[in-house]
């Protein structure tokens, strides 16, 4: 942390427009994404939050018609410059889904696969090693260590998807970007998700977009509030959430929006 | 100010505010009833505004659970978050409104019995400031008037110059008279109390102003201290 009690800047985004075809879906955002924080990007349905969080690890290239312009950086280096490797970026910059994805293969496997393919480690017993620890980090290890040969798909939800944080983290990434994690478990899985956040932070930089300002405050210590593609107010959580500066912002947490 | 998405929420806002207009309405009163059962001497009036004071407290009851509830229930957020907090706050200091109400009326049968009393004669104006004080403030709560409040703060000089000066006097009349200082107390404590009520006046301006803009009241200059007076 600096005097300014803002942690060093993990991510930096500059003057990010992002396109599909004709139609812009994101103008001008500007934000810096701290080290040791977790950062909330909040906003109604369509506001572009998840959109801007898939540029932070260039997964709109996937999308034929999307177009991004500005500058994105990852310790200061520019992610969509042409010496960038993707695969690699995304391996630094991880990313967990809303509905959790496990692969149609053994929970081992699931872990196993990103560390194989990136050559992290070089024996079974190293594996074995690297999956247990990100099961432990992603705290499922205890729920699974007799069972590992049993498929990723036959867990809970919740299970399943800290079964895919495990994946994540499992090749090591800085970033972790979750796209409303929590938005098809129980409230008892999600807490355990929310613990979990609570738990990585310091290790990785995590940017979470959620519909769940509550969660927003939970897990959080900025938040960022989108609406019709603009980043409307980024602040320290606790003031966004009990004196946001804006009106927008105020009227949508408040539940006075539209 | 637009509407919640959920009315219900509206509602119970609305509700809250109607009762916290109620209770203040009731605290008022029980400052009238108490400075003219001082003024006439009227010591069945002074009964009643201790009987009165019984309904202040359940109100305080009603609205603390209604507070309770809303938190539990509508998760509020920013201005509605501090305008619930500020009203649990309101609620307690015009409970505390109404006690200093009943102990004045309290005193008066203690000093119905002497026909003049220089002090006295003040008593009825410092109140009446004190009591519109309460009332401002409670105004600018229902309509989250930040300006109205910070007008209210300002108006708690007066009520303190009246204290002092009341406390100077009632000083000089027990030295040369001992014989009147238990009435003597008396009247200063009926002072104090109204010196406190213009403070708690006060206070719920400083809520108010917070509930309204999010920023606390800028500090104003303090009248002199008596205590501070004594040390130098």
């Amino acid at each position: 942390m600096t005097d300014t009690g803002k942690s060093a800047i993990k991510m930096a985004a500059h003057n990010v427009n992002v396109f599909y075809g004709e139609k812009q879906a994101i103008r001008n955002v500007s934000i810096d994404v701290g080290m040791d924080e977790v950062t909330a990007f909040i906003g109604p349905s369509g506001c572009g939050k998840s959109t801007f969080l898939r540029t932070l690890n260039r997964m709109n290239d996937t999308v034929a018609s999307a177009r991004v312009e500005g500058t994105i950086t990852l310790d200061g280096e520019d992610i969509y410059s042409s010496a960038m490797d993707v695969v690699q970026l995304r391996a630094r910059v991880g990313m967990v889904f809303q509905k959790p994805n496990p692969f149609p293969k053994s929970i081992y496997e699931n872990v196993a696969y990103g560390p194989r393919i990136h050559g992290l480690a070089s024996s079974k017993a190293d594996m074995d090693v690297v999956v247990e620890q990100s099961l432990r980090r992603a705290g499922l290890w205890e729920e699974v260590k007799d069972r590992l040969n049993d498929s990723g798909t036959a867990l809970s939800g919740g299970q399943q998807q800290r079964l895919c944080i495990g994946r994540a983290i499992a090749v090591q990434p800085e970033v972790i970007l979750m796209d409303e994690p929590c938005s098809a478990l129980d409230p008892i899985a999600t807490a355990k998700i929310e613990e979990l956040i609570h738990e990585l932070r310091g290790k990785y930089a995590i940017v979470i977009v959620t519909h769940n300002m509550q969660q927003a405050a939970r897990v959080s210590q900025r938040t960022a509030f989108f609406h019709l593609g603009t980043m409307v107010e980024y602040g320290v959580t606790s003031d966004i959430f009990t004196n946001p500066r804006e009106e927008r912002t105020k009227d949508y947490i408040t539940g006075r929006y539209g | 100010m637009t509407d919640h998405t959920l009315k219900a929420f509206d509602e119970d806002i609305g509700e809250l505010r109607a009762l916290i207009a109620e209770m203040g309405g009731l605290a008022e009163a029980a400052i009238d009833g108490a400075l003219a059962a001082l003024s006439r001497r009227d010591n069945s009036l002074a009964a009643q505004v201790v009987g009165a004071d019984k309904a202040i407290d359940e109100l305080e009851s009603v609205l603390e659970k209604k507070v309770v509830e809303i938190i539990a229930l509508r998760a509020p957020l920013a201005n509605d978050l501090r305008e619930i907090i500020a009203a649990l706050k309101i609620v307690g200091v015009v409970e505390r409104i109404g006690d200093y109400a009943k102990n004045i009326a309290k005193r008066v049968p203690l000093i119905s019995h002497r026909t003049s009393h220089e002090p006295l004669s003040l008593l009825p104006a410092m109140g009446q400031i004190a009591r519109e004080m309460v009332k401002d403030a409670l105004d600018a709560f229902a309509a989250r008037d930040a300006n109205k409040a910070l007008a209210v703060m300002e108006r708690d000089r007066a009520v303190d110059d009246f204290y002092n000066s009341i406390f100077r006097t009632m000083v000089t009349f027990m030295m040369e008279n001992p014989k009147t200082i238990s009435e003597s107390a008396h009247i200063l404590f009926i002072a104090k109390n109204l010196e406190r009520v213009g403070d708690h006046a006060t206070n719920v301006a400083e809520m108010v102003y917070y509930a309204a803009t999010g920023t606390h009241a800028p500090e104003r200059e303090r009248g002199p201290d008596l205590l501070a007076e004594k040390e130098a």
